[in-house]
């Protein structure tokens, strides 16, 4: 069935909670509003108000009840109306739900999920791509889906894990990115990246909408004889370092690109272990591809600027094959 | 009560040994308040998230001393297996969840435990507990704000000790009462005496009877004092040594062993007895646990997920 992301987001939720009545959702703005995207519209009709709860703007309690919540047998959904405000409560993600399971040995089966990502002139406070604070944190789960399947089988793995998961939605991947999604249940593991598109010359590693950007720089790059391979990680943890080595292998150029900032961004990691694992593969070094170290700043013209694309990636690409 | 001091005092002799590893949190002149607030819960059914000085509330929930002493000290067999220590672990067949070192953290988590079973048609009562310096986190706010709107059965203790490690009252908060800010939550609120055990059952047992028929969650502000330093580290000389005359005067276990001698429930030799033989269980537990090995290295690599 033709869905966009948002939809198969909202399909995957709506999917376990008719099959699991542990599973709830807490956020704010979720219930008669249906949240600020629209993910929950019609939920609040379909399964009341016990398992929509909508909450005061108080992200710490939002979540940290939701990881109590996760103690007492149930398995929680939190909204993030935008995952920047995810800051508010990141006590209650890294020092709480991130440690429970290495300190009590005690499942907390969370996901807290929302909207990120910038190009939709969403000011510096609505558009951070934080995953990688959460990769650095231990303990917690990163999903960053890139396509509308994914987005279903991904959430539904999430929601079913009994770790805490952090699942990283692109707004701007909402409404414009449609695609084919199974009915019913659907299931992608956590921890298995995608080949999303297979060449000989070059690969790009990425996640969430840098997949997109890489895609379009492979049209782009094909009427010029490259065939690049682009590689969706799909997610940060796990994850699934063999995949992308394989690629290595067979290309032996790589890119690694990201939309969060680039130092100490995710993309330094995947660069990491491809030098300590597959160096001898490397016909070229590996480079990296991410926005400007700044905030994601408002008017359109910084904005556009200061993100990557499919230009820069078609740049950086292009400077690799001819190493 | 009596193990609650006993606890203290055994902590403190390995301490001043050179055994004791991490901090010593001393709970003394504050017995009253884990002792009786637990004691007003029903331990099969509502829940303990206790805070690093309510070693006597785990007592009442059941605690076994064994158990509690190589938690404590992190040795093998922890409930822990070694990744953390002190009063930090879990005893879910206990109902004792406990805290992280980031006071206030655990205050929402205890809502959304007692949230869960709202939301199936059960009353579980949360009981928790801050100090005066950790009342003053931002996480706390939020989760008594939610607790009322929602009408969570959450007992939130405001132990206040005086201190804040060194900083005092004056320099924490500048209302007079804590329990005050009950109102603007629209929650019951009330301040009383931590050190007198039968008066904080009471009040205790009050709030969770409020609790149980749906009037939502209680804020109870404890005034003690806090008897030693932030830790045994810590020679608390910014503490004036009036205070602590004036408080040792209102030490809860001995007013209320004169209380109950008083009343001819036990006699001072009993007492005496009972003490002497609830500090040796406590060393005695102590050097069992002293006795057990460190976890094994490998632990440390484990568990850091449920599930890779």
């Amino acid at each position: 069935m033709q869905m966009t992301y948002l939809e198969a987001i909202a399909d995957a939720m709506r999917h376990e909670m008719r099959r699991d009545e542990r599973v709830f959702m807490i956020g704010e703005d979720i219930g008669a509003y249906g949240g600020a995207f629209k993910v929950t519209k019609g939920f609040l009709d379909e399964f009341g108000s016990k398992r929509i709860i909508d909450a005061p703007i108080s992200e710490a309690a939002i979540i940290g009840s939701a990881i109590g919540a996760s103690l007492n047998g149930m398995r929680p959904i939190v909204e993030m109306q935008f995952m920047d405000f995810i800051t508010n409560g990141f006590n209650q993600v890294v020092t709480v739900a991130g440690t429970t399971a290495y300190r009590w040995g005690l499942p907390v089966p969370m996901v807290v999920r929302g909207p990120s990502g910038g190009g939709v002139g969403g000011n510096p406070f609505h558009s951070r791509n934080a995953e990688a604070w959460f990769a650095h944190a231990t303990g917690i789960k990163v999903v960053c889906p890139a396509f509308p399947d994914d987005a279903k089988g991904l959430m539904i793995a999430s929601i079913r894990d009994n770790d805490p998961v952090v699942f990283f939605e692109h707004k701007g991947l909402y409404r414009k990115i449609k695609g084919e999604v199974p009915e019913g249940e659907h299931i992608v593991p956590l921890g298995q990246a995608r080949v999303v598109r297979t060449g000989t010359h070059c690969s790009v590693i990425a996640y969430g909408s840098a997949v997109h950007m890489a895609l379009a720089a492979a049209d782009a790059l094909a009427s010029e004889g490259i065939e690049l391979e682009v590689v969706d990680i799909r997610t940060l943890v796990p994850f699934d370092e063999e995949t992308v080595f394989q690629s290595v292998r067979k290309t032996g150029r790589v890119l690694v690109a990201h939309e969060a900032v680039l130092t100490a961004g995710f993309g330094g990691e995947i660069a990491a272990r491809i030098a300590d694992t597959a160096f001898r593969y490397l016909d070229a070094p590996v480079r990296r591809i991410a926005a400007f170290d700044s905030p994601t700043p408002f008017a359109p013209s910084l904005e556009q600027a200061v993100l990557p694309n499919a230009e820069k990636i078609q740049t950086a690409v292009r400077e690799l094959c001819s190493f | 009560m009596l193990m609650a001091r006993e606890f203290d005092t055994a902590m403190l002799r390995l301490y001043r040994q050179g055994k004791a590893f991490g901090g010593v949190y001393s709970q003394l002149g504050n017995e009253a308040v884990s002792v009786g607030s637990a004691y007003a819960l029903d331990t099969a059914q509502d829940v303990l998230f206790p805070m690093h000085r309510n070693i006597g509330s785990h007592f009442v929930f059941g605690q076994d001393l064994d158990q509690l002493m190589v938690n404590h000290l992190a040795r093998e067999g922890s409930q822990m297996r070694g990744t953390d220590g002190t009063g930090h672990y879990a005893d879910p067949a206990r109902r004792i969840y406990g805290n992280v070192s980031h006071l206030g953290a655990m205050i929402p988590v205890a809502a959304g435990f007692s949230l869960a079973d709202q939301l199936r048609g059960v009353t579980t009562v949360s009981l928790t507990f801050i100090g005066d310096g950790g009342a003053q986190v931002g996480e706390v706010h939020e989760a008594l704000n939610f607790a009322a709107v929602h009408k969570i059965p959450l007992i939130l203790i405001i132990e206040n000790n005086q201190y804040a490690y060194s900083t005092p009252n004056s320099l924490e908060f500048a209302c007079e009462r804590l329990s005050d800010r009950a109102i603007g939550y629209g929650m019951y609120g009330t301040t009383i005496d931590g050190t007198d055990v039968e008066l904080v059952y009471a009040t205790c047992k009050e709030a969770v009877e409020r609790a149980r028929r749906g009037e939502g969650p209680s804020l109870i502000e404890t005034k003690t004092m806090r008897m030693r330093g932030h830790a045994e580290h810590d020679d608390f000389s910014y503490v004036p040594k009036e205070l602590l005359e004036e408080w040792s005067a209102k030490d809860p276990v001995e007013t209320y062993i004169t209380r109950i001698v008083n009343d001819g429930v036990m006699t001072a030799d009993e007492i005496t007895a009972l003490r002497e033989a609830t500090l040796a269980n406590m060393i005695a537990a102590i050097d069992r646990a002293l006795e057990r090995p460190w976890p094994a290295a490998e632990e440390g690599f484990k568990n850091v997920f449920m599930s890779v």
